[in-house]
């Protein structure tokens, strides 16, 4: 066979799109917030604080209180009083009212949420105005209307509210990790002391100013800002009920260990490494699309990222020249820009973990591929990374990365992609992609995973359960199933 | 001359055979009329060889049609009705009465034919088909957790273990039971029963033996994925080990095994709850209904 | 090429998936430079186009003016790419356009319908040709395709590609009766396979038309293809883009699609016949920084 001409696209700059900054004069931005106690905003016992800085710019954004051990203690102590005095005996319909006003306020505010959001974390404006910030009013919104409705939730069972939820939430999605744990909490009737990551606590304290404003009751909901420390007084505290966790594994292991003593319940959303399987009679460009929506969605910041690619051998070579060139026309930089298709690393220390994998990789022996892209000067950049000719054997495989970086594995058989698929520790989310529907859900009942997204990826409603298998953690959050974490039943 | 009685030697039960302990070790166990019997003391090793069983009976446990799983389980109740006589003179030989005997040995075969009956209608009742906001087909749909350890009730000894171990082998998943430690012989006896019901090998594994010896790998196995608690000595050490594999902790300690038993929402604590997406195409603008 | 062999082309479309990545194109934001730029680069495709049972000598000659003109009160602006009018008129409009560099485009073999013999279909293509049509818009057999004849619809368009001579041949899949993606993909490959130098969507009788959706099909299949083979195919949305806002959204899923060498009017075309007027529009808002009315642009 005579050898093809080599073809290749050009995607220059004979067109380049201009600057499309969000304009951010509408979001306005305190220069220090305190923590949210029983409706009032507190000062941090002995004025304690850290400062959040924006990862694009790494400009200065706000100081927020850092609270302590005592601060958690009232926090608790609020949330308590509320649900033995107010939220707890409260009429349910009247409780759903209260959530659905919450959602409609977030409505009316989304763009200030999104704008805020891609400041303080690094995420494409495009990504927190059309996927964060709606989705998230959007789980107040689903949630409020079962406040009323427990008993058909629970066929034979009467419900009853576990108590005070403490909720530590990640820095990957912050308004809607707070909304995904204090929606269902409320509307079972808890009451919710929750902690934002010390990287992003921006939006979560919008959002407190906004749950006040929507005249919630005091100590309804609590959210006090800090690090590791406030999180543990959180997880320690004797007056809590219920952990609800989205974090690392390790982190979550550290938790689940840490209340084995106590009555305590946990849910645990925890890592996550997805396997993306593309057979040969899969639709090639839109699954082509799904790779790159299930590794470089949020920087990769997801737990539920597609991060291991596995393509059928004899489809390789044109998936991964679809990949490359798709590649070269992703838009790296400024989060404000509403052409941005990938932002800011949210942390110097994510970058340098990052880093470290991209070097392991390397030295691994995987081959690196990243697309032709400047980075700017300022602030945590990654360039979307491809390690072609990965092995079932490199940590770049079996570890959670967390960032814009994918390993490409091929495969030969069906048997052969399940079992690498389902080798791992960890069992959150996994994507196939084929046009045959018996194939499809061969490969959806064998995953060990508790999201399968089929011709799709990435993909989050709050009526769609979300959660995971093995050391991805336990209990679901969202849809009907995500109730059962908070309440008792009789 | 009247006849030697022949004797039955208990043993565990491990991939669907009767081994006795790896460890060549054993208990006595005194019984009412003075007897004593020779139980095997299970070890770590016994413990281990029994999740390999389980683990390896797994994939074709949860992929039986759950119809066929509840004829098996009912087929269970059949067995252990056919074998009344037995079950009950060995709950006698520990120390039962008649009354209580029997009253166990019919509420545990009640309790197969209720879990038997679940098999098939669970995931109905606590699946769900989601209505997403996009063009997508969402259901969620429960799958059996996995491999799953269990240390049965001291007492009631039968009930405690065919209650514990119903809803776990109903939702598919598998398991490695630890029997009563002073009344194991009913538990040897069950292992019989399941063996004769077409209960595949490994998906139930029955090891006698000491909870204080066998309860750290029981819990800190990596290859098992939940464990059900129906004691009341170890629970903290359950949960701590737990978090070496995020293992699904069950605490069961406080049930009255003839009042709570018959509970759906039991199978539902061994199972994971998987949610599917797919496109739904939409010509010509037609949009989804679901 | 077979039936059979026609028939394992088939690829399979994920039409959600489509849709998703096309509403990705569509949350790209043309601002300040960029517009203009790509504002003149989209009136640089259009083949201005009349299809009338109407049309006269004298409405051709007036779009042709047009076509040199768009609008003379903004400077350096573009021609548009081609005029586009049934054979009958291809002389007059050769006439009117001679030396312009704007092309002459007519639309062929028992178009709309395509229901005719290849003997006749020939002879449309044959008169346009000899009149000095640079480009022959031909439709292909819907009814063939969609009865499972794959090789009387290829053979068909290699029929004609032969009579056009010189003249670039631009096939219409007409999208709007192919009902689903996989067959716009489909047909795509047999046209291509069979000699089309444009694949284009619609005739513009029929609605839906150019969707979004159907254009980044084809324009997939175009890439395939040039993967494939390393020959360009160009692309022709035509009917239902009347607005700027949606030409620039197409401009930007040729970019994102098939890359730099596919932004001329060589290679991507816009048939249409109001969105000149409010490209137009939209350029004189830019240079003026007021909002227009239609009243002050001329319509021919």
């Amino acid at each position: 066979m005579a050898k093809k001409k080599e073809t290749k696209l050009d995607f220059g700059s004979k067109w380049d799109y201009s600057a499309a900054p969000e304009s951010a004069g509408h979001a306005e931005i305190k220069k220090e917030y305190g923590l949210y106690i029983n409706g009032k905003f507190v000062k941090a016992e002995g004025g304690k604080k850290f400062a959040s800085t924006s990862p694009s710019s790494e400009k200065h954004i706000a100081y927020f209180a850092e609270a302590s051990n005592k601060d958690v203690d009232k926090a608790v102590k609020a949330a308590r009083k509320a649900y033995n005095e107010v939220w707890g005996p409260m009429a349910p319909k009247e409780r759903a009212k209260y959530i659905f006003r919450i959602a409609r306020l977030m409505q009316e505010r989304a763009r200030e949420f999104a704008v805020l959001e891609s400041i303080d974390g690094g995420k494409p404006i495009r990504e927190s105005r059309d996927v964060d910030v709606p989705i998230a009013a959007n789980h107040f919104f689903y949630y409020a209307g079962w406040a009323d409705k427990l008993e058909y939730a629970f066929p034979g069972k009467t419900a009853k509210p576990v108590g005070v939820s403490g909720q530590i939430i990640p820095w990957n999605f912050p308004l809607l990790m707070a909304a995904w744990k204090i929606a269902p909490a409320l509307a079972c009737g808890n009451t919710v002391v929750l902690k934002p990551a010390e990287t992003t606590p921006l939006t979560a304290m919008k959002l407190a100013e906004l749950i006040h404003d929507s005249g919630l009751p005091a100590g309804v909901v609590n959210i006090v800002t800090g690090a590791g420390a406030t999180g543990a007084a959180i997880v320690n505290h004797p007056d809590v009920d219920k952990v609800a966790f989205t974090g690392s594994t390790g982190v979550g292991k550290i938790i689940q260990k840490a209340i084995a003593g106590t009555n305590k319940t946990a849910t645990l959303e925890l890592g996550g490494k997805a396997a993306n399987i593309i057979f040969d009679d899969a639709p090639t460009d839109q699954a082509v699309e799904g790779i790159i929506n299930g590794i470089f969605f949020n920087q990769g910041h997801v737990c539920c990222a597609g991060s291991r690619l596995f393509v059928q051998e004899n489809v390789k070579d044109i998936v991964i020249k679809k990949l490359k060139d798709r590649l070269s026309t992703l838009i790296v930089g400024d989060p404000m820009d509403k052409n941005t298709d990938v932002g800011a690393i949210n942390s110097k220390e994510q970058l340098a973990t990052i880093n470290k994998y991209l070097k392991i990789g390397v030295e691994e022996g995987a081959e690196i591929y990243q697309p032709n892209c400047t980075l700017p000067k300022k602030g945590n950049w990654c360039k979307p990374t491809l390690f072609l000719e990965a092995s079932q054997s490199h940590r770049i495989v079996q570890e959670e990365i967390f960032g814009p970086v994918l390993t490409v594995q091929t495969f030969r058989t069906i048997d052969e992609v399940i079992d690498k698929a389902n080798n791992t520790p960890f069992g959150l989310s996994a994507g196939v992609w084929t046009d045959k529907g018996s194939k499809i859900f061969n490969l959806t009942t064998k995953l060990r995973a508790g999201i399968v997204w089929a011709n799709t990826f990435n993909k989050f409603d709050p009526t769609s359960p979300f959660g995971g298998y093995k050391e991805s953690g336990y209990g679901r959050e969202g849809g009907l199933q995500g109730l059962s974490a908070y309440v008792k039943l009789n | 001359m009247s006849r030697l009685e022949v004797q039955k030697t208990y043993k565990i039960y491990i991939g669907g055979k009767f081994p006795r302990t790896e460890s060549g070790r054993f208990y006595p166990v005194k019984l009412k009329d003075g007897t004593i019997t020779n139980i095997c003391l299970g070890s770590r090793k016994d413990a281990r060889n029994a999740v390999v069983a389980a683990r390896n009976a797994f994939e074709g446990w949860s992929s039986r049609a759950a119809f066929n799983r509840s004829q098996i389980l009912y087929r269970i109740a059949e067995m252990l009705e056919g074998r009344k006589a037995q079950f009950i003179e060995e709950l006698m030989a520990v120390g039962d009465s008649k009354a209580s005997a029997t009253k166990e040995l019919e509420a545990s075969i009640d309790r197969c034919v209720y879990f038997a009956g679940w098999c098939d209608k669970y995931t109905q009742l606590f699946g769900s088909i989601n209505p997403v906001a996009s063009s997508h087909f969402n259901f969620s749909v429960q799958e059996p957790t996995g491999v799953v350890t269990i240390i049965a009730p001291e007492s009631p000894s039968l009930l405690g273990l065919v209650s514990s171990i119903m809803p776990v082998i109903a939702g598919g998943n598998t398991c490695v039971v630890l029997a009563s430690e002073n009344s194991p012989h009913v538990a040897v006896t069950f292992a019989e029963v399941l063996n004769s019901s077409d209960v595949p090998g490994g998906v139930v594994n029955i090891i006698t033996g000491k909870e204080d010896e066998l309860v750290e790998h029981f819990s800190s196995h990596m290859d098992v994925n939940a464990t059900i608690y129906c004691r009341n000595k170890h629970l903290n050490l359950i949960k701590e080990n737990a978090s070496l594999n995020v293992k699904r902790v069950s605490d069961w300690s406080d049930k009255d095994w003839y009042r709570d038993g018959d509970d759906p929402y039991l199978l539902l604590e061994t199972q994971e709850v998987k949610t599917t997406w797919h496109p739904i195409e939409n010509i010509a603008g037609a949009k989804s209904g679901y | 090429m077979t039936n059979n062999q026609l028939i394992a082309l088939k690829r399979p479309i994920d039409q959600v998936g489509v849709e998703e990545r096309v509403a990705r194109f569509q949350t790209r934001s043309i601002k300040t430079e960029a517009k203009i730029q790509g504002l003149k680069m989209a009136l640089n495709m259009i083949d201005l186009t009349t299809l009338e049972g109407k049309d006269t000598a004298g409405k051709v000659r007036q779009m042709c003016y047009k076509a040199m003109h768009p609008h003379d009160a903004l400077p350096d602006l573009p021609t548009v790419a081609a005029v586009c009018v049934y054979p009958t008129h291809v002389a007059t409009a050769v006439d009117a356009l001679k030396g312009s560099g704007v092309k002459v485009a007519a639309v062929a073999t028992a178009f709309p319908s395509g229901n005719s013999s290849r003997k006749i279909k020939l002879a449309d293509t044959k008169i346009a040709v000899d009149a000095g049509a640079d480009e022959v818009d031909m439709v292909i057999s819907r009814g063939e395709f969609l009865s499972g004849n794959y090789s009387f619809v290829f053979d068909e368009i290699a029929a004609i590609k032969e009579a056009c001579g010189k003249a670039r041949l631009k096939v219409i899949l007409e999208t709007g009766e192919l009902s689903t993606l996989d067959n716009v993909r489909h047909a795509s490959d047999i046209a291509m396979l069979a000699g089309a130098d444009f694949i284009k969507t619609s005739t513009g009788k029929i609605s839906p038309a150019a969707t979004m959706p159907v254009t980044l099909t084809m324009l997939e299949a175009i890439r395939d293809f040039y993967y494939e083979t390393g020959k360009m195919v160009g692309m022709k949305p035509a009917g239902g883009i009347s607005k700027s806002k949606l030409a620039l959204h197409n401009l930007v899923m040729v970019k994102e699609t098939l890359g730099d060498a596919w932004l001329s009017n060589e290679w991507f075309r816009f048939g249409a016949s109001s969105l000149a007027n409010d490209v137009l529009m939209q350029l004189a808002k830019q240079a003026e920084g007021r909002y227009q009315g239609l009243d002050y642009f001329s319509k021919d």
